[in-house]
């Protein structure tokens, strides 16, 4: 309970903070301004959210489109096909990987995905590292909440199912993949929650070039980049264009979160 | 009723106690009865000072061991503002200031930097001039053959905007921030080298200090000269001879006609005295001429 009246709070002072600029500044320029140039005051820079809000998409989408059929994919072999101990060194290490501090991972994107990415295509930055990155970060969260989704099937389905002849591969496409959908479809709203609120990994290998991408080499900037990048110089306007961003930020994710109380399920439930 | 009191109270009392919370901060920077170095100084702004500044602080504080001493980044224009507002005792700028912003503050120098030009250490380019470092960022360059490099395109990185190296290279070609065009962007000096490292033809500006502290580590970088001279801290600080051009001032502003606490006077003239020489030296920038 208070933990909610801390949100609360939290999102009070978001919008608090965001109207100087919708104010002055005006939701239209937000979204048909010709670029993003912002300054202290309003009349002097350019607002436009639009390539940032495409790109943090983009990343949430492309890393969604390769976690949660490989998360998908390794929480049925852990269930169905691995020797109980391959299915616990399995589990724990999805953990560890779950772990890893964002800045980890973005560091070891700079450092060793990056040049590989560079030698297809320069600048090497570029949505197609920033994708790739995000989807080895939800990974975890999609496995483990499959893994989690899937134990939780009835006995009976699963014995059920076997009465009737089914194989493996059988009854865990048949029977317990679609008995789990809801627990799975929590796991990827939660990862997709996660990919959207991602900030240093993106920041620091997505090159930061606000532009909507029109191909995955290029290079992009995450909402969430953008913030970080330009919050600590950040006066007036410009200050309070960034909180519009971040009260854009939460409406993603409590539509993300919505969609979870409508659609998904906890697996011990 | 008492089903709605079971969810409203804790509620209530959630929001009664981070209000609470909120509203305490810490207590007002006054000097205590009986030692008069006591109490707390709050210096915001640059964060390329912050780091030189924490060391100062943690020196100072050993010494007296009553006074606390707070370093908040921010960037040089927080520094400059709270300085003004008096919402810091202290503030910290690595950009000189505009002639409205040194109407209502005092500026003494801490140290100075400079921003050097870095590219990849196997790039065989040498040196460039100012007009084709300026045609290189403002993409009339694209390749490096047309520098006299080997081939292959330009990966050309800024910064991100607000930063004061971004204003003093925009100043020193005397364009305006918005007319660069580049490929990609870095935010910390770090984060700028190590794109650098990893790609052979990039190019970037940094802090001289981190960028030669990059390059003494190991790291696959190097500094290109400006103007003919060598971008390296002595060329920054030379008071004979000449002085490496792109070189900024580190600065401690305090409010004119507002009198610093005791404490903080003590820990200004502390700052800036020659036994944090070593201090400055350690983190790449450049001593003050004494």
């Amino acid at each position: 309970m208070a933990a909610g009246a801390v949100v609360l709070l939290i999102v009070a002072f978001l919008i608090r903070e965001s109207v100087p600029a919708l104010s002055t500044i005006g939701i239209g320029r937000f979204l048909h301004d010709p670029s993003w140039h912002p300054a202290g005051e309003a009349s002097a820079g350019t607002f436009n959210l639009v390539p940032m809000l495409v790109g943090t998409l983009y990343l949430s989408l492309g890393a969604l489109l390769l976690a949660v059929p490989a998360g998908v994919a390794s929480a049925v072999f852990c269930q169905f096909y691995a020797p109980g101990r391959v299915a616990a060194v399995y589990r724990r290490s999805m953990e560890l990987l779950a772990g890893v501090p964002s800045v980890v991972y973005g560091f070891w994107g700079l450092v060793t995905l990056v040049p590989l990415i560079r030698r297809l295509e320069p600048p090497g930055q570029s949505l197609l590292a920033g994708i790739l990155i995000l989807a080895l970060m939800v990974l975890p969260t999609v496995a483990l909440t499959a893994v989690a989704a899937l134990a939780a099937v009835p006995r009976s389905y699963l014995q059920g199912a076997a009465a009737l002849g089914l194989g493996r591969w059988a009854t865990a496409r048949r029977v317990a993949l679609p008995a789990a959908l809801p627990g799975i479809l929590s796991g990827a709203l939660l990862a997709a929650a996660r990919a959207v609120g991602e900030t240093m990994a993106v920041l620091m290998v997505c090159g930061n070039l606000v532009q909507v991408p029109s191909s995955l080499f290029d290079p992009v900037r995450a909402l969430t980049a953008n913030i970080a990048l330009e919050m600590g110089y950040a006066t007036a306007q410009h200050r309070s264009a960034l909180f519009v961003s971040g009260l854009v930020l939460i409406v993603v994710i409590a539509l993300l979160m919505a969609l979870v109380e409508r659609w998904g399920e906890r697996a011990d439930a | 009723m008492s089903r709605n009191r079971q969810v409203l109270w804790p509620f209530f009392s959630g929001v009664l106690l981070t209000t609470l919370l909120a509203a305490c901060g810490p207590p007002g920077g006054g000097n205590s009865e009986g030692d008069a170095l006591a109490g707390k100084v709050v210096l915001t702004g640059s964060s390329t000072i912050a780091p030189l500044m924490t060391e100062i602080a943690q020196r100072f504080e050993a010494r007296h061991p009553r006074a606390r001493i707070d370093v908040q980044t921010g960037g040089s224009s927080r520094g400059i503002a709270d300085a003004g507002s008096g919402l810091a005792d202290i503030g910290m700028s690595s950009r000189g200031l505009t002639t409205e912003e040194a109407a209502g503050l005092e500026a003494h120098t801490l140290a100075f930097d400079g921003v050097a030009f870095v590219v990849h250490g196997s790039n065989p380019v040498e040196s460039l001039t100012d007009e084709q470092l300026l045609a290189l960022y403002t993409g009339q360059v694209e390749d490096w053959s047309a520098l006299g490099g080997k081939a292959g395109p330009i990966t050309v990185v800024h910064r991100a905007a607000g930063r004061s190296e971004v204003e003093l290279v925009a100043a020193y070609f005397g364009i305006e921030p918005e007319a660069i065009q580049a490929d990609l962007i870095s935010g910390e000096n770090q984060h700028a080298i190590k794109t650098v490292a990893g790609d052979p033809n990039a190019i970037v500006y940094v802090s001289l200090g981190a960028a030669q502290r990059a390059a003494a580590e190991g790291q696959p970088v190097k500094l290109l000269p400006l103007r003919g001279i060598a971008a390296t801290v002595e060329a920054v600080a030379a008071t004979v001879g000449e002085t490496y051009p792109l070189a900024r001032p580190l600065l401690l502003l305090t409010a004119k006609g507002t009198a610093l606490s005791p404490l903080a006077q003590a820990f200004l003239d502390f700052a800036r005295s020659a036994e944090n020489d070593d201090l400055i030296e350690a983190l790449a920038y450049v001593p003050p001429p004494r």
